[in-house]
């Protein structure tokens, strides 16, 4: 069972056909190409001595070259854990190292900045393939070209994956100040894949679009359910994917008829990006996940573009999509609330359990539990973090993962999402654990204590408000703050507000009262 | 416009007011970065896009609205002069 065969036949049948364009307008990549070049690097990573199992880095920006270093990768046995490419080199960096991999494809603009903060990690710099630039696969070939003038490497086997597998390890944020990587097997993303085919039905004609970061998993689904079809990828870039109008310019000039986002983007597009002036009518479905998405917003899109179904996915990067529901095609004029976040796929199992890990009563909210080939392996290198994941007392043989959501099971099988169990919160559909933001901030030499709260808001959704005390007692620029902040986490994660305090307030056990921080306004 | 330099004066007052209050005017300069130090996030981008067009008579193309254009106070006001100059030209 391997991730890559997925493409086997698309690459045989449909050779000339597009499998990645660039939005970028850098070109497009055939499935020929995607299948030769891959193939070569497949060929120069065994050369390398790297092992079955062992992690290659992706440090590029989103391409058709790191389409084909992702399949170059599996077929050479080993996983993939691509980072963001927008990300201090710091966090890449500290991402790669700890998963120890032993080689990197990387963009020349990316290498130095990461050797220097991979020495200052005391690590030693894995072997690197490094990349002039990306755009069309050309420069992919042309480091291998560089690398086979030195010394050629034999044409090699494509590794048979066995189900589990490393194929890739996606990290998120860390409630210890972390991030930490989900390990996720062949068997993981192709029990995934399978069920998109089956409830989605893809075609060969289809365009999907590729709008969320290869380190997300809702890249797995772009990706493999597009090429596994024979389909075409449109990758928009980093920056186009939040400019609006370019989002819709490319939706238009490609004619896509597959969308994939989370909805903040759909939210955007409505207000900002001038759909009627541009040609959406190819659309034929748009998939939002990884966050609400409040009625108001998502009423607006759907009014400006009526034609495609629309479904709501949910799921943890530690399971993919778990529960999925359709959107029906007119929304009832009275319903303020979000929709439900829908049956559990039909590959997987679910269960409410509450704070004993017991399933609840009918209709009685506690935390939603999957189990199912989708599950994940476990966090790298995080044996009590992955215990503590599962349930305890299980039957022989199901792992049930918890996921921290709280739901409540509908009598029509549907889940309504209720909130969180921890401090974990989504901005943008990306996951932010608080405490990774507070770390941060106790970096600072004049931060004396910093807390970090999420407060619900009609028009964003969420905003991240810090608290913090400052060691001389006087105001620090908001400025320099976000500044310091953004040297160390990713844009999204730097806090909306900052609010200054004496001191924090404190519970009578010590600990700061974030009850308390959560009501101030 | 009456006063070259009230472009630079009126789009700092904006970003203060807007999405730095309670911050010392002191702190921010035009040459501060904004979009790449986290300062402005992609909806207070797209806010200050709304405003320059409003204020200014302009109107940005798609490939302006990010940091390679509007970066700076710098950048943002020689991109609203670039295109004010073209438009009476």
């Amino acid at each position: 069972m391997s991730l890559h065969h997925l493409i086997g036949a698309p690459v045989r049948t449909r050779g000339s056909q597009p499998a990645v364009v660039e939005g970028s307008g850098a070109g497009r990549m055939d499935y020929a190409t995607l299948g030769r070049l891959s193939d070569r690097l497949r060929d120069r990573l065994l050369s390398m001595n790297l092992g079955r199992g062992s992690r290659v880095g992706i440090y590029l920006r989103k391409s058709a070259e790191s389409v084909a270093s992702i399949f170059g990768i599996l077929k050479a046995g080993s996983a993939y854990v691509p980072v963001d490419p927008t990300a201090p080199a710091s966090r890449n960096a500290y991402i790669h190292g700890d998963c120890d991999a032993k080689a990197v494809i990387i963009e020349r603009r990316f290498e130095a900045a990461y050797r220097d903060e991979l020495a200052k990690l005391g690590r030693e710099a894995p072997l690197m393939i490094v990349l002039e630039s990306v755009g069309g696969g050309a420069h992919l070939a042309a480091a291998l070209d560089g690398l086979d003038l030195l010394s050629e490497v034999p044409s090699a086997a494509t590794v048979d994956s066995e189900a589990d597998d490393l194929a890739y390890i996606l990290y998120t944020s860390g409630s210890t100040g972390r991030p930490k990587g989900v390990m996720l097997s062949h068997r993981n993303a192709v029990s995934f894949v399978d069920w998109c085919t089956r409830v989605f039905e893809p075609r060969p004609d289809d365009v999907f679009s590729s709008h969320a970061p290869f380190h997300f998993d809702l890249s797995i689904l772009d990706i493999y359910l597009s090429l596994s079809s024979g389909a075409s990828l449109v990758l928009v870039p980093e920056e186009a994917g939040k400019e609006p109008l370019a989002v819709s310019k490319l939706i238009t000039e490609h004619r896509i008829t597959i969308w994939y986002s989370v909805p903040s983007v759909l939210r955007l597009l409505a207000q900002f990006g001038r759909i009627s002036e541009h040609d959406y009518a190819s659309l034929r479905m748009v998939f939002f996940a990884g966050e609400i998405f409040p009625i108001v917003h998502l009423r607006s899109f759907k009014a400006q573009v009526p034609k495609p179904r629309y479904f709501n996915l949910y799921g943890p990067t530690e399971t993919n999509v778990c529960t999925y529901f359709e959107i029906p095609a007119v929304i009832p004029d009275n319903r303020v609330d979000p929709f439900p976040i829908g049956r559990t796929c039909e590959n997987l199992a679910s269960r409410v359990v509450d704070g004993d890990g017991r399933v609840v009563a009918s209709g009685a909210e506690g935390e939603l539990c999957i189990a199912g080939d989708n599950v994940m392996l476990g966090y790298w290198n995080l044996l009590e973090q992955t215990a503590n994941a599962f349930l305890r007392e299980t039957p022989a043989g199901q792992r049930w993962y918890k996921t921290g959501d709280i739901v409540l099971e509908e009598t029509d099988g549907n889940h309504r999402y209720l909130g969180r169990r921890d401090r974990m919160v989504k901005k943008r559909g990306h996951r932010v654990e608080l405490g990774e933001i507070e770390t941060c901030l106790h970096r600072h030499a004049s931060i004396r204590e910093a807390a970090v709260v999420a407060l619900l808001d009609e028009e964003a959704g969420m905003k991240i408000k810090a608290h913090l005390s400052i060691r001389e007692g006087d105001r620090m620029s908001l400025i320099l703050l976000k500044t310091f902040c953004s040297k160390h986490l990713p844009l999204y994660m730097i806090p909306d507000e900052f609010a200054f305090h004496d001191n924090l307030p404190r519970t009578s056990t010590g600990k700061i009262d974030l009850h308390r921080l959560n009501e101030i306004r | 416009m009456s006063n070259p330099s009230d472009i630079e004066g009126s789009i700092k007052s904006f970003i203060l007011s807007e999405f730095l209050s309670g911050e010392d005017p002191g702190q921010l300069t035009n040459t501060t970065p904004l979009i790449s130090n986290g300062i402005l996030d992609s909806i207070a981008t797209l806010r200050l896009v709304a405003f320059l067009e409003q204020t200014f008579g302009i109107e940005m193309a798609a490939h302006e609205t990010d940091a390679e254009h509007l970066d700076t106070i710098e950048c943002i006001a020689r991109l609203v002069r670039s295109k004010n100059g073209s438009a009476k030209g």
